[in-house]
C-alpha cells in the first residue's frame, strides 16, 4: 500500500463528489414534500406511491423490462454460439480478421450512427413487412445487435482463458460433440456466459439512443419517459422515478461485482 | 486439395468437416450482425446520396447535394453553420476526454493506494455512475444547476447570468454534463493499468532527481498506456456522437452533431441529409481513432 499525497486525496474526493452530487441531489428532492420548486418542505414518500398509480409509468417500466429481458436472452444465446464458433475452429487469418472487425463495429462507432442506420433500414423493410413498424420489436432487434457483440467478446475471452486441455481430455475419452458441449464446455463457460448476459442486460437498461430512434408511440421505456418529462419541466415524481432506477442500477452493479469477484477467487 | 485426416484437440476428423461444423456455429450470430448491422450501414451510405421528397419520403435520384449542404453550400451561398457544429463536436469530445484523463489519474492513484477491501468499495462507487442511465444523470445536472441551487446563485452573484435564471442551457453546462458522463469511462480502464504499475521504476526516477513531470511522462505514462488508450477510445468516440447531454443542457445554443442527426430523423424528417451527417461523423471518428493510434504508438516507444 502506498501513501498518497494529500493533493491526490483531495482531488479524488472532489471528483467523486462531482460524480455523486447530482445523483444525491435527485434522491434528496425525491422525498421532499414541496410540489414545486426546490425548497425543502419536509419528508414524504408520496411521490413514490404516486408512481405506482401512474399507468404510463407502469407501462413504461414493463416495456423496459420486457425489452431488456428478451434482448438479453437472445443476444446471450447468439453471442455464446458465435464465440464458440470463432474460437474453437481452425479459421484462416483472413476469416478471423473479418469476424473480428464485424464484432468490433458496435463497440467503436458512436451509437447514434447505428441508430440512424437502423431507422433507415427499418424504414425500407417496412415496405416488405409491417413487423418493422416503429415499436418494441424494432427496439429489441436494435438492442440485440449491440449486445450480441459485447456478449461474444466476453465469452470469447473466457474461452481463451479456460484453454482446451479439458476438452481434449474429454475427446480422448470418446465424448461425442453433443456430450462435450453439454457436460464440459457449457459448465466451464457458465461464468463467462453469465457475465456476458449481465453486461448485455445493463447495456440494455443503460441505452437511450437506440431506443429513442426505434421506439413507437406504444413502446415508451423509462429512459424515454424521463427524457420526455424533463422537457416539460422537473417534477418530484420524476425525481422519485429516477431515484428508483438508480437504486435498481446500484443493486445490479453490486450483484455483478459480487459474482465476478467470487468467480475470480475460485 | 485432398482431405487428409487430422487430429484437432483429440478429435480425429477432416478439415472440411471441422470447418463445416464451425460455420454452422458462426451462422446465426453472423447472419444477425450482417442483416442488422452491416447491411443497414450500407443502406445508410446509399441513402446519403438520395433525395428528400416534398413530404419527407425518399426519392432515389442520385445526388451529392446532402454532402454539399453539410459543407455549407446552399442556394443562398456558403454558411459555416454545419461545419461549425461538426468542429464544435470534435472540440467538445477532445476537451471532455482531456479533462476526464486529468481527473482520472489522481483518482486512480488514490484508489490504488487504499487497502484491498476499501479499494473494491471505491471501484464500485465509480462503476455505479458508469452504469446509471445517461438520461437520469443529465437530468440530475438539470436539478443541480437550477436557479434555486447554490451554484446558479453564485454565478448570478458574480454576474455571469441574470439573477433567478438557471445555469443551463449553455456551453458550461454541456461540459459539466459531458465530463461527469464520461469520467468513469476513463477511470475504470486506467485503473486496471495503474493497479499494475511497478512503483520501483517510479522511485528509481525520483531517486535520480527527475522532475515530477518527467517522472510522470517517463515512468508512469508508459506503464499506464494500455489502460489509458482504452479509456480515451471509450470516451472520445461516444462523446463525438453524444446527443442526450447537449440536447438537455445545451439546447439550441450549443448544438452538437448528435443533435443535428437526431433533428433530421425526427422533426425535419430529412433522412438523406441525416445519413450524410452520420457519414461525416463516421469519418471524423475514424480520423480521430487513426491520429490517436499513430500518436499512441509513438508514445509507447519513448
Amino acid at each position: 500500500m502506498r501513501r498518497n499525497h494529500f493533493i491526490t486525496v483531495a482531488l479524488s474526493l472532489m471528483t467523486m463528489a462531482f460524480l455523486y452530487l447530482p445523483l444525491i441531489g435527485v434522491a434528496v428532492f425525491s422525498v421532499n414534500s414541496a410540489r414545486r420548486g426546490l425548497v425543502w418542505k419536509g419528508f414524504t414518500l408520496d411521490w413514490y406511491y404516486k408512481l405506482f398509480e401512474n399507468e404510463w409509468i407502469l407501462e413504461a417500466a414493463w416495456n423496459t423490462l420486457v425489452l431488456a429481458l428478451v434482448s438479453t436472452v437472445i443476444a446471450t444465446i447468439l453471442g455464446t454460439i458465435l464465440a464458440i464458433g470463432m474460437d474453437r475452429f481452425p479459421w484462416g487469418k483472413r476469416t478471423n480478421g473479418f469476424l473480428d472487425i464485424i464484432l468490433h463495429i458496435p463497440v467503436v462507432i458512436p451509437d447514434i450512427i447505428l441508430a440512424a442506420a437502423l431507422v433507415v433500414a427499418f424504414g425500407l423493410l417496412r415496405m416488405v413487412s409491417s413487423l418493422f413498424e416503429p415499436g418494441l420489436v424494432n427496439m429489441i432487434i436494435g438492442h440485440i445487435t449491440f449486445q450480441l457483440a459485447f456478449v461474444a467478446l466476453v465469452v470469447r475471452s473466457r474461452l481463451v482463458a479456460i484453454g482446451r486441455e479439458v476438452e481434449e481430455a474429454a475427446r480422448d475419452l470418446f465424448a461425442s460433440n453433443w456430450y462435450l458441449l453439454r457436460k464440459v464446455m457449457l459448465p466451464l463457460l457458465m461464468p463467462g456466459i453469465i457475465a456476458g448476459g449481465m453486461l448485455a442486460f445493463t447495456l440494455s437498461l443503460d441505452d437511450f439512443v437506440i431506443s429513442f430512434f426505434t421506439a413507437g408511440p406504444e413502446s415508451q421505456t423509462l429512459p424515454l419517459f424521463i427524457f420526455a418529462a424533463v422537457r416539460r419541466g422537473v417534477t418530484p415524481q420524476i425525481h422519485a422515478l429516477s431515484t428508483l432506477v438508480m437504486l435498481i442500477t446500484v443493486v445490479l452493479v453490486v450483484l455483478t461485482e459480487r459474482f465476478t469477484r467470487s468467480k475470480e477467487k475460485e | 486439395m485432398s482431405n487428409p485426416l487430422l487430429s484437432w484437440y483429440g478429435e480425429l476428423t477432416t478439415r472440411n468437416r471441422l470447418l463445416k461444423r464451425g460455420s454452422l456455429l458462426l451462422m446465426p450470430g453472423m447472419l444477425w450482425l450482417i442483416l442488422f448491422l452491416v447491411l443497414p450501414g450500407f443502406v445508410l451510405v446509399v441513402v446519403s446520396f438520395a433525395t428528400r421528397g416534398a413530404y419527407g419520403q425518399l426519392e432515389w435520384t442520385f445526388t451529392v447535394e446532402n454532402y454539399q449542404r453539410l459543407a455549407g453550400f446552399s442556394l443562398f451561398g456558403w454558411t459555416s453553420d454545419y461545419l461549425l457544429i461538426l468542429w464544435r463536436s470534435v472540440v467538445v469530445a477532445f476537451v471532455t476526454t482531456l479533462v476526464s484523463v486529468v481527473l482520472s489519474y489522481p483518482l486512480c492513484f488514490f484508489i490504488a493506494g487504499r487497502s484491498e477491501r476499501s479499494r473494491y468499495m471505491w471501484l464500485t462507487l465509480v462503476i455505479i455512475p458508469f452504469w446509471t442511465n445517461m438520461v437520469i444523470r443529465a437530468y440530475a445536472w438539470f436539478l443541480i444547476l437550477a436557479p434555486e441551487m447554490p451554484i446558479a446563485k453564485l454565478a448570478a452573484f458574480l454576474g455571469f447570468i441574470p439573477a433567478g435564471s438557471p445555469l443551463y442551457p449553455n456551453a458550461f453546462a454541456v461540459y459539466l454534463g459531458m465530463v461527469s458522463m464520461f469520467l468513469p469511462f476513463v477511470t475504470l480502464p486506467l485503473y486496471a493499468s495503474v493497479e499494475r504499475i511497478d512503483w520501483a521504476l517510479v522511485e528509481a526516477a525520483q531517486d535520480l532527481y527527475a522532475s515530477p513531470i518527467r517522472v510522470f511522462t517517463q515512468a508512469v505514462l508508459p506503464q499506464t498506456m494500455p489502460g489509458l488508450s482504452v479509456g480515451i477510445i471509450l470516451t472520445f468516440v461516444p462523446a463525438m456522437g453524444m446527443f442526450v447531454v447537449p440536447d438537455l443542457l445545451g439546447g439550441a445554443k450549443y448544438m452538437l452533431v448528435g443533435n443535428l442527426i437526431q433533428q433530421q430523423f425526427g422533426s425535419s424528417r430529412d433522412w438523406p441529409f441525416g445519413a450524410a451527417i452520420s457519414m461525416g461523423l463516421m469519418v471524423l471518428t475514424m480520423i480521430g481513432l487513426h491520429i490517436y493510434r499513430r500518436k499512441g504508438k509513438e508514445i509507447e516507444y519513448v
